[in-house]
């Protein structure tokens, strides 16, 4: 299969892979995908006093695009408010990663994770706050 | 300075290059200057010609079977070979019975050709191998009946490697007057056959993965005691009936060239073959969480078959696009086809690993082995790296007692 550029060099060049503390109340953790689908997506943020998030990490067990995918959602993410975030759609990953039509699942499990890591940190700060 | 080529064939048991040596024979056999005739002319010389290197290879490929060449037919390939021994005397014996007995790990072409058989009313048995590919002895000689006709199991498996105990099971099918036929596909120049001693009756060929041409292979028939066949492709009556079609002289001689190499270098090059493996095996082996798939010790030189956990497949293939190697997936993943070998062997259990399958050949050298062990070690690590379900492994957690939202 051919890759775009951009997957190919997110893909050999991951950006933030790593793990934040899922235990931080300033963290949300989104896990999304099953290994017998093939994909499986970890995103992390982590926001900041001023509400924008001020770090995002990610682990993905996927094939080339999911991986490209979950890697360029964390740089999209970084410096937004959470509305800002809640608005990323799948065809603003697939769109500027080019990819082909049997890969826009990995773009939707991308939008999948941010919803799921905004879903964690607001669980987490409506019990803070009760 | 490096000699190496990229990228690397470590694909020997999909297909070999066809050896010079059998290149340069095939050629004159092609033009008006060589030797183009027809092998089945009987009036003149051109005939005569052809006639002659076609029963020279077919000398070839007896001897290494231990066969005699009036047992050797020549067909388009294994499939061709696998399609007229199985049905062919399947057919023939239709009024002794019905029922045939063969193992779930086979080719294609024998599973397919046996399901054929089941849409025209016949009963088949597909027998689950042992973990390590290998089959049961007893539960082989339980499955056959008094209506069992032929049995079907192969040589050497071509995605592990592992090699069957003809003897044993070819001592089974005669004590039971079970027809006793084998795929050996993978075999020449590997493990050595004889054909007699393991009490074959019927034994499927190619020539190209055997370093000779594609689109030839033949059709070990027992003489005795007399094995009798149902022809599939009728004609002109050529190879005594069993497959009639004019003989490609060219490729035959190609097939016979390719198996005399076989036979005489087979020991030289098994011990190489050997060295390269473990050499492959040792640079891997420190991995965490790799597993070989099929038996290391009744296996064939050149294969290694291994499973990394926790590594995704199609990914694992992006990293190692240096190495043309097979790939599949030991269980269900989205974007590679799960190996019905593998799953045959019970690995299905295993949730998120892939699995490749590295064949060394003939001209393999050290430095692309020393080239993959690095090119693997780096991508398993990097893709661990990546990997959630690594973390978790790590952590102790068992991924399969995880509720994961399936999309």
């Amino acid at each position: 299969m051919a890759y775009s550029d951009k997957v190919l060099d997110h893909y050999e060049n991951p950006r933030n892979v790593g793990v934040l503390d899922k235990d931080d109340p300033s963290v949300g953790t989104g896990m999304v995908g099953a290994p017998a689908c093939g994909d499986v997506m970890r995103l992390q943020i982590k926001v900041g006093d001023d509400g924008r998030i001020e770090d995002a990490k990610f682990k993905t067990y996927g094939c080339g695009s999911a991986i490209a995918s979950s890697s360029l959602v964390t740089e999209m993410v970084k410096g937004k408010t959470l509305e800002e975030v809640e608005a990323i759609k799948n065809k603003d990953i697939s769109e500027e990663l080019a990819l082909p039509p049997v890969k826009i699942h990995c773009s939707v499990l991308a939008e999948d994770a941010i919803a799921a890591a905004i879903a964690d940190l607001k669980s987490k700060q409506t019990a803070k706050a009760s | 300075m490096s000699s190496l080529n990229i990228p690397i064939y470590m694909d020997y048991s999909a297909t070999t290059p066809v050896d010079e040596r059998v290149a340069k024979k095939m050629g004159e056999c092609l033009t008006q200057q060589g030797y183009f005739g027809n092998p089945a002319s009987r009036s003149h010389s051109f005939g005569w010609q052809a006639e002659e290197l076609v029963e020279e290879a077919r000398q070839h490929v007896a001897t290494l079977l231990g066969a005699d060449p009036r047992e050797i037919i020549w067909t388009s390939g294994a499939t061709e070979s696998d399609n007229l021994a199985i049905k062919g005397a399947a057919h023939f014996n239709k009024k002794k019975g019905q029922h045939i007995v063969t193992v779930k790990t086979e080719h294609k072409a024998v599973l397919d050709t046996c399901r054929q058989l089941e849409r025209e009313g016949f009963e088949v048995t597909y027998l689950d191998p042992l973990e390590n590919g290998l089959v049961d002895l007893d539960q082989f000689r339980a499955a056959l009946r008094d209506d069992t006709t032929v049995a079907s199991v192969m040589h050497v498996n071509n995605e592990i490697g592992v090699i069957q105990d003809l003897k044993a099971l070819g001592a089974i099918c005669r004590e039971k007057g079970v027809i006793f036929h084998v795929d050996a596909a993978q075999s020449p120049g590997k493990v050595a056959i004889d054909v007699d001693d393991m009490n074959v009756d019927l034994m499927s060929l190619c020539a190209h993965k055997a370093y000779g041409p594609k689109g030839i292979g033949a059709l070990y028939v027992r003489r005795k005691p007399r094995v009798r066949l149902e022809a599939q492709i009728h004609g002109g009556g050529h190879e005594r009936g069993f497959r009639s079609g004019t003989l490609a002289t060219h490729q035959i001689v190609g097939m016979g060239e390719a198996f005399r190499i076989a036979h005489e270098e087979m020991a030289e090059e098994n011990a190489r073959l050997s060295k390269l493996r473990d050499r492959l095996l040792d640079g891997i082996k420190d991995l965490e969480e790799i597993y070989i798939n099929g038996d290391l010790e009744q296996r064939v030189p050149g294969n290694l078959n291994i499973s990394f956990s926790y590594v995704e497949g199609e990914s694992l293939i992006m990293s190692l696009k240096d190495i043309a190697v097979s790939s599949g997936s030991a269980c269900t993943s989205a974007s590679l086809e799960p190996s019905y070998v593998l799953r045959a062997l019970g690995r299905a259990d295993e949730l998120a690993s892939s699995s490749i399958r590295f064949t060394l050949g003939r001209y393999s050298t050290e430095e692309e082995v020393d080239y993959t062990v690095n090119l693997i070690k780096n991508a398993v690590s990097k893709l661990r790296d990546l990997s959630p379900l690594w973390d978790m492994y790590k952590e102790g957690i068992d991924i399969d007692s995880v509720e994961w939202a399936h999309h």
